[in-house]
Order: C-alpha cells, then sequence, then structure tokens
C-alpha cells in the first residue's frame, strides 16, 4: 500500500477508506466539535434552520462548548449571545459545557480542550475557531471551520474534506534558553509567507521538537494557520500520552497514528535550532519577521502577554524569569488563558514570589481568563488598543485592527522578548536579561 | 448560482484578512437573525486601511457610512484573499453588503470553503493578476460559467479559473442543499 502521512492515515480512517491522497474529496467522521460565543450563535442557527426547531445534535458526547472571546465585557450583545449558547446547553443536555461565571469556566476554547481531556491522538477535531489547529500538537488532525460546516456536523456528525498535502519541518538540537517555540514558529513563517501553506498540512518533527513540552508544542501547531495551513501536526509520544492519559477524564480510547516510512511530502525543511534567533513579526503581517537584533531599539508603548498561543503556563514562566525583581517602563498587560492557567499564576513560585506576584510587582496588569485584547473585541476588553499604539505582544495575528485601533502597530514575539522589551520600553533582545 | 454577473468592480490588494472584512467588534451580531445579518453589510471592509481602499487610488469608500448596501458587486484583490480567522461573518459581510462575487488570485481555505458551503457569494481564481488591471468603479459582466471577466469600462477580457469540484456545491447553493441532492442528507 503507499505510504501515508500522519494527516492522511487520520482523514483516511474517520473515511472508511484504506487509503486516501492529496487532492481526494472525503466525508469523514467527526469526534469532537468545539464552538464558541462568537461562532456558537450562528452555528445554532445554521442547524435549527435546517434540521429543523426541536432537532437533536448527532452526539451530545462529541459537543464541546466554550465561551472565551468577548466575556468580561458590559457590551449586551456580548452577553446575549453567551445566552444564547446558555440556552441551547440546557436544551440539549450537552455535557460539556464552560459557563462564564461559575467554577466551571474556562476561558481561551484552543487551551480549555486538552486540559479538560478533549484532545486525543488519531481523532478528527474541527472547531469554529482557526486556531483550532492548536489541537494538532496532541496528534490529530484538528482544524477551524465556519458556522454553516459546523451547524451541518451538529446535524450529521460528518464533514467533507480534501484531503491536504503534508509539508514536513523538522527541528534539530536543544533549544537555547533565549529562544522559544514562537521563535521556530515565527521563523517557519517567515521562510515560507503567510500563505506558504494554503490548503496543506504542517507536520512538525525531529528531536528539536520531541524536547519541547505539550504547551510548546501547542504554540508550534496554533501558528500554522497564519501561514495558511489547513492544520499542523506532531505525531504523539511518550510527553503526548502521559499529557491525555492524566486529562482523560471522560475515559475516552484513542488510536496512536504515525507517519509511514516513504510518505511523500510536498516541502521539506530542516533548522537547527542552536542557529536560530528570537525573532519578531512586525505589522501588519504575522510574516513580515526580523531577528530581534534589526529592530532593537523601536520604541513600544504596551506590551501583552496572552492568548491561546502565549497565554499558557510555560510562556508566563519564562516571562517571570526576566520580569522578577524589575519594573516595567510600559504598559503591561498579563492574561492568562485559561483559569487553571490563572490558579497555576497564583500557585507557582520563582524565587519565593508566585508568578503573579512577580508580575504585580514589577508593574504589569494581571486580567481574567479569556481572549481579552487578542482580537481586539468590545471597545471595554482588558488590554484593547483603542489608540494607534505601538503594542508587542505573545499573541499571533498582527494585521491591521486586529487588536482594536486600524493603525496600531502590533509585534509579535516570545514571552522572553515580550517582557525583555516591556523592561526597556522598545524591542530588546531577551538576551540582555538571561545569564 | 448566478452564471452571469453584471456591475461595478471594488479592487483590494493581497492578504485581505478577515478582520479587515469584519472587524471583530461587530461580531457580536448573530448573523442567524435577518435583522442582524444585514448589520454585517454596513461595517463590511471597514478596518481596511483607506490608502488600500479602492485601488489604485486607494481612499474610495466602499460605501457611505450609513449604508447597509455598497454600489458595487464585484470584488477584485490580489493573493491570500480571506486570510485569517474562520469568521463566517467575513462572506456574510460582503453577501449583505451586495457582493456577489469575488476574483482574486487564490484564496484562504477557510474563507473558501464558507463561501461555497454557505453558498454567500462565487469565489473564482484569475490566471493574471488582475487586481492591477482592473480599476475601481469599472463595470465588469462575469460570464461564471465561461470563466471569463469582461471589463466594459476597458474593453479587456480576462480568463478566470474555471470552479472545478466546487461547482456542483455552488450550483445546489450550499453544502446542505448538495448534501440533500446527493443523497447525503435526509432532511
Ligand atoms: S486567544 Fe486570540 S487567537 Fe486564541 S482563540 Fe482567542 S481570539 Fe483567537
Amino acid at each position: 500500500m503507499t505510504p501515508m502521512t500522519l494527516t492522511e492515515k487520520i482523514l483516511a480512517q474517520h473515511a472508511g477508506r484504506d487509503a486516501v491522497g492529496p487532492g481526494d474529496n472525503i466525508w469523514v467522521d467527526v469526534d469532537v466539535l468545539m464552538t464558541h460565543d462568537v461562532c456558537g450563535p450562528g452555528t445554532i442557527g445554521v442547524f435549527k434552520q435546517h434540521f429543523g426547531k426541536d432537532a437533536k445534535v448527532w452526539d451530545r458526547e462529541k459537543v464541546v462548548i466554550v465561551p472565551d472571546h468577548y466575556i468580561f465585557t458590559a457590551d449586551k450583545m456580548a452577553n446575549r449571545n453567551v445566552d444564547v449558547l446558555r440556552e441551547f446547553v440546557r436544551e440539549q443536555g450537552l455535557p460539556y459545557y464552560y459557563d462564564v461565571g461559575t467554577d466551571q469556566y474556562k476561558g481561551v476554547c484552543h487551551i480549555a480542550l486538552p486540559e479538560e481531556g478533549h484532545t486525543r491522538p488519531g481523532e478528527v477535531l474541527f472547531g469554529t475557531d482557526s486556531h483550532t489547529c492548536t489541537a494538532g500538537a496532541f496528534g490529530e488532525f484538528a482544524t477551524g471551520i465556519g458556522n454553516t460546516d459546523a451547524g451541518f456536523i451538529l446535524g450529521t456528525g460528518k464533514l467533507w474534506v480534501k484531503v491536504p498535502p503534508t509539508m514536513r519541518f523538522v527541528f534539530h538540537g536543544q533549544l537555547p534558553p533565549y529562544l522559544m517555540a514562537k521563535d521556530l514558529i515565527l521563523a517557519v513563517i517567515g521562510d515560507i509567507g503567510c500563505d506558504g501553506a494554503t490548503y496543506r498540512a504542517m507536520e512538525f518533527d525531529g528531536d528539536g521538537v520531541y524536547a519541547l513540552n505539550i504547551e510548546e508544542r501547542m504554540t508550534l501547531c496554533n501558528m500554522v494557520i497564519e501561514a495558511g495551513g489547513k492544520n499542523g501536526i506532531i505525531a504523539p509520544d511518550k510527553v503526548t500520552l502521559d499529557y491525555v492519559n492524566a486529562r482523560n477524564k471522560h475515559a475516552k480510547t484513542y488510536t496512536m497514528v504515525h507517519t509511514d516510512p516513504g510518505a511523500k511530502f510536498i516541502h521539506e525543511k530542516v533548522y537547527d535550532v542552536t542557529k536560530l534567533q528570537p525573532v519578531v513579526a512586525k505589522p501588519h503581517s504575522p510574516d513580515n519577521r526580523a531577528a530581534v537584533g534589526e529592530v532593537r531599539g523601536t520604541k513600544l508603548d504596551r506590551a501583552y502577554i496572552g492568548s491561546c498561543t502565549g497565554g499558557k503556563l510555560t510562556d508566563f514562566r519564562a516571562a517571570a524569569k526576566i520580569l522578577k525583581d524589575k519594573s516595567v517602563k510600559i504598559d503591561t498587560f498579563v492574561v492568562p488563558a485559561t483559569s487553571e492557567v490563572a490558579s497555576g499564576l497564583k500557585s507557582e513560585k520563582i524565587g519565593g514570589q508566585t508568578l503573579e506576584e512577580v508580575f504585580l510587582s514589577a508593574g504589569a496588569k494581571v486580567g481574567p481568563p479569556s481572549c481579552a485584547a487578542c482580537l481586539g473585541g468590545p471597545s471595554d476588553t482588558f488590554g484593547r488598543l483603542n489608540q494607534p499604539l505601538s503594542c508587542i505582544s505573545t499573541t499571533n495575528r498582527n494585521f491591521p485592527g486586529r487588536m482594536g485601533h486600524k493603525e496600531a502597530r502590533v509585534y509579535l514575539a516570545s514571552p522572553l522578548t515580550v517582557a525583555a522589551s516591556a523592561l526597556n520600553g522598545v524591542i530588546t533582545d531577551p538576551r540582555e536579561y538571561l545569564e | 448560482m448566478q452564471t452571469t454577473i453584471t456591475g461595478k468592480a471594488y479592487v483590494l490588494g493581497d492578504n485581505i484578512d478577515t478582520d479587515q472584512i469584519i472587524p471583530a467588534q461587530y461580531l457580536t451580531f448573530n448573523p442567524s437573525i435577518p435583522e442582524e445579518y444585514k448589520q454585517f453589510g454596513k461595517y463590511a471592509l471597514s478596518s481596511v486601511p483607506p490608502s488600500q481602499a479602492g485601488l489604485p487610488k486607494g481612499h474610495v469608500p466602499f460605501h457611505t457610512d450609513d449604508e447597509f448596501v455598497s454600489p458595487y458587486k464585484i470584488v477584485v484583490a490580489g493573493k491570500n484573499f480571506g486570510c485569517g480567522s474562520s469568521r463566517e461573518h467575513a462572506p456574510i459581510a460582503l453577501d449583505a453588503a451586495g457582493i456577489e462575487a469575488v476574483v482574486a488570485e487564490f484564496y484562504a481555505r477557510i474563507f473558501y470553503r464558507n463561501s461555497v458551503n454557505g453558498g454567500y457569494l462565487i469565489p473564482l481564481e484569475c490566471v493574471e493578476r488582475l487586481c492591477e488591471r482592473v480599476c475601481t468603479g469599472d463595470e465588469l459582466r462575469l460570464d461564471v460559467v465561461a470563466h471569463t471577466l469582461h471589463n466594459i469600462t476597458t474593453g479587456e477580457r480576462y480568463e478566470l479559473k474555471p470552479l472545478g469540484e466546487v461547482a456542483p456545491i455552488l450550483e445546489a447553493g450550499g453544502i446542505f442543499p448538495f448534501a440533500r441532492k446527493s443523497g447525503m442528507l435526509k432532511v
């Protein structure tokens, strides 16, 4: 049989076929459908329009709803949308709903999914959010879709997909202390461009990848969409299984899938991580890469550490290492992705201080877990750029208007680089603050 | 699916992302409520930087601030149209504003899929780079079946790529009618 890539094998299994190849259009069975407060109401609307007012979802165990985008706001419409989710969950009796204002509340969906045991190797996950590709870090096929597709899945449990060809990125070597997964993925996007992986899968491999913890692997997969990728994927290993099994509270079974030897890649690139530099993506595109050295000294008004790609415990550990016993020079906003990360900030200590104490005593503001200013949101959103400011951010997008004002300038960088820059008020190489 | 579309062009450049097509602050409207669907038309393309709005000159508003529908019918753009988020509100905003087709060099995957599966507009790909040939305001006539674009203002004719495998979905009017027609969906 023709050897297949990890992505092709998962899709073939979910289409009930022995083999598929790039370009095939197939119907696949869906393991998990995730939606949130921004796209959930539209998805529910599509579902009801086509399957009837009293229709039931295809499988209650396979639907996960996570309000996360517009949460801590006085905006009436935003709050109305969460009510729409609540009502749907009640009427359908859905078991996996993480409601605002309860101790079930989680925060950003892409981090909530693995924390709550909804990501497993070998599965097919669709979500009404482009960063659903984050879950590829668990060795599954995960990608973003719109309301119509999601409404279709709610009724049928199926969706048509075109099998993508796979690009392979191999990282070798031990990551130096001044680099993070964010530097790796910004390097890749800078190399291939923000359309370089359009209609393609991006598979990450190599000892440099397997040396990363699961949160860093999520950062890699999170940003494949910034290169236009359909999905990012990393084959499961012990690190994956340890995480997944510890979180698998619903005792679901899963199958590990690996790329066959001899499988064909449409593009292959090998990186030696010890040779890479800390980088930023300059305004207004994630592929507008520059080495920190080239833009060092650029004046900033604000720093932001948060989101699904830059608001995990690993990200805050890194930032705290730099900010410990120092003071920021510019407004600095810290937003944990989820409530679990938020409690980590209160419990994890470095040098006798909790991470949260490190941030507060450095002069940063710490907000409640949600997407917050990563995508602008209503004007009262924590950290939103309501003026044309320059901001350095651990988030994943810097298109015009993304964090609020359409003339704001956003630089994307690793938590280490963002923290070092916050201390100086200008773009700064983290090596200045690391021994 | 309409097979010919005649109307004015609105021209944009490369990498027009979903935040420019419909800024995040308006995503609180629910597109499944018809009154709110219309609102997306009002804010369509409202985050495109003015110098890039309505090429080649720029600074051409897509519509005036209080209008819901634009005088333009066809968007002509460069590479990677609709990149960024998965929000279906993006093709919805263009549809609500009266756009019936987009002609771009190529699309970001999710925008393309949403346009086709939701049946909002026809996403066509050009063979040569048309965002530097067509001017905002040019009168165009698009023949979807013959995949050609006639610029009535300049007299030029351009070849487009055939729709290919998504044609049957667009002809049916979206993924639901398509799945019903093919017998895959029984409701
Ligand atoms: S944190 Fe930002 S990128 Fe992540 S899901 Fe929320 S809005 Fe999207």
